[in-house]
C-alpha cells in the first residue's frame, strides 16, 4: 500500500513500577499505519497489547504506567509531551479506542442515544438536536433501529451493547480505532455480525484501525499487517500473507501448532511447552528462550534485534541474525 | 469411526431421555434445557456447543444431578439415575465427576493442592491410611503434570493451566468414567490450552474415560469429539459425529454457527451466514421451533408446531421440519 502514513511507533518502551518491581510491558517497539489500514495486534495474556494501545491514547496509568523512551507519531506530530487539553481533543476525534470489556465501557444510566450525542457535541460544533439525529444516525448504521436509541444498556443484549460502542467510537468519523478484543466476549453468530459491521463501516469511512486479538482466525479475516508480541516484544511483523505462508519466529509456528485446525483432522496438538515468564522477571537474552525448541546456547545472553528478514518481514529471533554464531 | 463395522453397536454409557430442567424466575419459567435427548457412547467424547445461555452447563450439571431435573430420565450403564436414592448417588458420583472453567473460583482458595486433591478421597473414606492416601495424591499429580514441588502450595500461587490441571487430578481421584469437561480450556492461553487438551486426551486413552465436553470454541470441540451435539435455547437442534456434520450440517443453526468460525488461514474462503437479530428470550417460550425468528429458510407450519430431534442419516439427528430439504423462507 502506498497511502499515506498515520501512525508510526518509534522505539516505544513502556513500564509499570510496581512494589513487585518493574515490567517491562512494551520494549523497543517499532510499528507504523498507514491510512485505511489494518494492524492486528496479536499476543497472549501479559503480552502488553492493551497497553501499547493505553499508549497510543496517552492513557497509561501513572503511577504505575510511564512511557520511558519512543515517540507516538500522529500524521506527523508526537503525541508524546502534547498538554492534557490538545490530547482530549485528539482523543475519541481523531483516535478513538473500543476497550476491553465492552459492558464497562458504557454508563449504564445514560440512554444509548445520549451517549453517542454526548461524544459528538464534545467533538463537533453541533447543538443538542443535530447531536441527536447524529445519533440515530449511527444506530442505524450499526443496525440498530433509531428508535430505540432513548433505551438504557441493560435494555440491550452483549452484541447490540457491542454495537452501541462501536457507534459511539466511530461517531465522529475517527482516523484510527484502536478495537481491543473488541469480539472476545461475543458468541461466534454474534461476532461474525460485529466483524462483518467493522469491516464495512472501515471501508466506508476509510479509517485505519488497530485490531488486538488473541485470535489468528480474526486476522486472517480483517487485518492487512499483524505484530505478534510476546512478553513486551514485537517479535515478529510482517503483513497478513506472509505472516499466514511463512511465519519464522518459533514463538508464531508455536501460535500456529497450538490451535486446532478446523480444516484437517490433526490427532494431537504441539503445544509450546511452558509457561508465560514472570513480568517482573523476564528471562535474559531473548525473552522466549526457555520456552523455544530451536534455542541455541547464545539465546539466553544475547538480546535479539529486529532483524528485516524479507522486505517488510521483520523478526526478533538470533537464527535470522547476522553474524550470530549458531 | 463408529457405525464402520455393521451390527456392531457401540456401548452406551449414558442416555437422556426428554430431559428438562426449568427454573422459576421472577419473570415466569425459565426453560434452561427442555426436552433433550442424546446419548454418549463408552469411551468416546461429546462435544456440546452453542452460544451462551442454551442451556450447556445446566444439562451438564443436571446429568450430574448436581442439579436435579424438571423431568425425564438420565440412564447410566442401564440404569435411571433420577431414581437413585441418597446413598445410591453418592455411591454413583465416584463414576460421574465435572472439571470447570474456572480453575481459580472452583477450588478452595485456603486449602493446599494435596488437600484439595486428597478432599475426594477423605469425604469417600477410599483409604483408612494417610501414607496411602498421600501416596494416591503425588500419583496423580504426576499423572496430570504437577511438579512435586507444588503439593503444599495454594492454588493462587498458580498459573491457570495448573490450577486446571489440580482440577482434573481431583476430578480423576476416584477413577471415575465419566467427566463432564465444562469449558475447561475456555480460561487459558492458546499455548497453555493446548498443553490441556493433550494432558484430556492421553488420560481419556489411559483410563478408559468418557467425556462430555462443553465448550463455545467450535474449532476446540472439532478437535476433541466424536459426536457433537448443537444445542439451541434449550434444545438439541443437531446430533452427529464430527465429521458429518463438520461436513454436511443439516439444521440452519448448526449451518450458520460452523460459517461463523473465523480460520486462521488464508486458502479457505467461507461463505459466512450471517444471522439476523439476537436469541430470543428463555422465559416461557412459545411453541414451534426456537429458531424460527433467526431462520433463512423458515416456513408457516415452523411458528406453530415443535420439531423434533429425529434421524435423518445414519446416526445424524437434526431438530427441523425441512431438513435435507432447505427452501428459502417466504415469510
Ligand atoms: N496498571 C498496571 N500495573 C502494573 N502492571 C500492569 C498494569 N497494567 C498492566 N500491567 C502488566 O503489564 C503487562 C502487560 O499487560 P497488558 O494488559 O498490556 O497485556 P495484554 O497483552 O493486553 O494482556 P490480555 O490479553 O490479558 O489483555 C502484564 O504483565 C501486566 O500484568
Ligand atoms: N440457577 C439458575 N436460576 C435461574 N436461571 C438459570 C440458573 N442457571 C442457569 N439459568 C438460566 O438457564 C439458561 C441456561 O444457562 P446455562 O448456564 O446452562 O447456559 P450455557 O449454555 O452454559 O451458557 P454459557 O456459554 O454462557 O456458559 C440461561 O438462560 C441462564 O440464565
Ligand atoms: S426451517 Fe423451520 S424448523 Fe428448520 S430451523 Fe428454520 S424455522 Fe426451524
Ligand atoms: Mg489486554
Ligand atoms: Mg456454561
Amino acid at each position: 500500500m502506498n497511502n499515506k502514513m498515520l501512525l508510526e511507533i518509534k522505539d516505544l518502551a513502556i513500564h509499570y513500577i510496581t512494589v513487585d518491581g518493574t515490567v517491562k510491558a512494551v520494549q523497543d517497539m517499532n510499528l507504523e499505519i498507514a491510512e485505511g489500514e489494518t494492524l492486528g495486534l496479536v499476543g497472549e495474556t501479559g503480552a502488553g497489547k492493551t497497553t501499547t494501545a493505553l499508549g497510543i491514547m496517552q492513557l497509561v496509568p501513572n503511577p504505575p504506567g510511564k512511557i520511558v523512551s519512543g515517540e507516538i507519531i500522529f500524521e506527523g506530530e508526537n503525541l508524546i509531551g502534547k498538554s492534557p487539553n490538545e490530547l482530549r481533543k485528539i482523543r475519541g476525534k481523531q483516535i478513538s479506542m473500543i476497550f476491553q470489556d465492552p459492558m464497562t465501557s458504557l454508563n449504564p444510566v445514560m440512554t444509548v442515544g445520549e451517549q453517542i450525542a454526548e461524544v459528538v457535541k464534545l467533538h463537533e460544533n453541533v447543538n443538542s438536536a443535530e447531536a441527536t439525529e447524529k445519533a440515530k444516525q449511527m444506530l442505524l448504521k450499526v443496525g440498530i433501529p433509531a428508535e430505540r436509541s432513548k433505551e438504557y444498556p441493560h435494555q440491550f443484549s452483549g452484541g447490540m451493547r457491542q454495537r452501541v460502542v462501536i457507534a459511539i467510537a466511530l461517531a465522529c468519523n475517527p482516523k484510527l480505532l484502536i478495537a481491543d478484543e473488541p469480539t472476545t466476549a461475543l458468541d461466534v453468530t454474534i461476532q461474525a455480525q460485529v466483524l462483518e459491521l467493522m469491516k464495512s463501516l472501515k471501508t466506508e469511512f476509510n479509517t485505519s484501525m488497530i485490531m488486538i486479538t488473541h485470535d489468528l482466525g480474526i486476522v486472517a479475516e480483517v487485518c492487512d499487517k499483524v505484530a505478534i508480541m510476546y512478553a513486551g516484544n514485537v517479535i515478529e511483523y510482517t503483513d497478513k500473507v506472509n505472516l499466514f505462508t511463512t511465519p519464522k519466529h518459533p514463538y508464531t509456528i508455536g501460535l500456529f501448532n497450538s490451535i486446532p485446525d478446523i480444516e484437517s483432522d490433526v490427532e494431537r496438538l504441539n503445544p509450546i511447552k511452558g509457561l508465560m515468564p514472570d513480568p517482573t522477571d523476564l528471562p535474559t537474552g531473548c525473552p522466549f528462550h526457555p520456552r523455544c525448541d530451536k534455542a541455541m546456547p547464545i539465546c539466553s545472553t544475547r538480546v535479539p534485534a529486529n532483524t528485516e528478514v524479507q522486505m517488510g518481514h521483520f523478526v526478533k529471533c538470533l537464527l535470522f541474525e547476522e553474524g550470530v554464531v549458531r | 469411526m463408529m457405525g464402520e463395522v455393521k451390527g456392531l453397536q457401540p456401548e452406551r454409557l449414558l442416555e437422556v431421555k426428554n430431559l428438562k430442567k426449568y427454573f422459576n424466575t421472577k419473570k415466569g419459567l425459565l426453560h434452561a434445557v427442555d426436552d433433550v435427548n442424546f446419548f454418549i457412547n463408552k469411551g468416546e467424547t461429546l462435544g456440546v456447543v452453542g452460544e451462551s445461555g442454551c442451556g450447556k452447563s445446566t444439562t451438564g450439571r443436571v446429568v450430574l444431578r448436581l442439579l436435579e431435573a424438571t423431568d425425564g430420565e438420565i440412564i447410566f450403564e442401564g440404569k435411571n439415575i433420577r431414581d437413585y436414592n441418597k446413598t445410591e448417588m453418592r455411591n454413583m458420583r465416584k463414576e460421574m465427576q465435572i472439571v470447570f472453567q474456572d480453575p481459580f473460583a472452583s477450588l478452595n482458595p485456603r486449602m493446599s493442592i494435596s488437600e484439595i486433591i486428597s478432599e475426594p478421597l477423605i469425604v469417600n473414606k477410599v483409604y483408612k491410611d494417610k501414607a496411602d492416601r498421600m501416596k494416591r495424591v503425588r500419583e496423580l499429580m504426576s499423572t496430570v503434570g504437577l511438579a512435586e514441588r507444588l503439593t503444599y502450595a495454594y492454588p493462587h500461587e498458580l498459573d491457570g493451566g495448573r490450577r486446571q490441571r489440580i482440577g482434573i487430578a481431583r476430578a480423576l481421584a476416584l477413577k471415575p468414567k465419566f467427566i463432564v469437561q465444562d469449558e475447561p480450556v475456555s480460561a487459558l492461553d492458546v499455548s497453555i490450552q493446548a498443553q490441556i487438551l493433550n494432558l484430556m486426551d492421553d488420560l481419556q486413552k489411559e483410563f478408559d474415560l468418557t467425556y462430555m465436553f462443553i465448550s463455545h470454541d467450535l474449532s476446540v470441540v472439532k478437535h476433541v469429539s466424536d459426536r457433537i451435539a448443537v444445542m439451541y435455547l434449550g434444545k438439541v437442534v443437531e446430533l452427529a459425529d464430527y465429521n458429518t456434520m463438520f461436513k454436511n450440517p443439516q439444521h440452519p443453526y448448526t449451518q450458520a454457527l460452523l460459517s461463523a468460525i473465523p480460520v486462521p488461514r488464508l486458502d479457505v474462503h467461507r461463505d459466512r451466514i450471517i444471522l439476523e437479530g439476537d436469541v430470543p428470550s428463555p422465559i416461557n417460550p412459545p411453541e414451534g421451533c426456537r429458531f424460527y425468528g433467526r431462520c433463512r429458510y423458515r416456513q408457516s407450519n415452523c411458528l406453530n408446531v415443535t420439531p423434533e430431534l429425529k434421524e435423518v442419516g445414519p446416526e445424524t439427528f437434526v431438530a427441523c421440519h425441512y431438513a435435507g430439504n432447505l427452501k428459502p423462507a417466504i415469510i
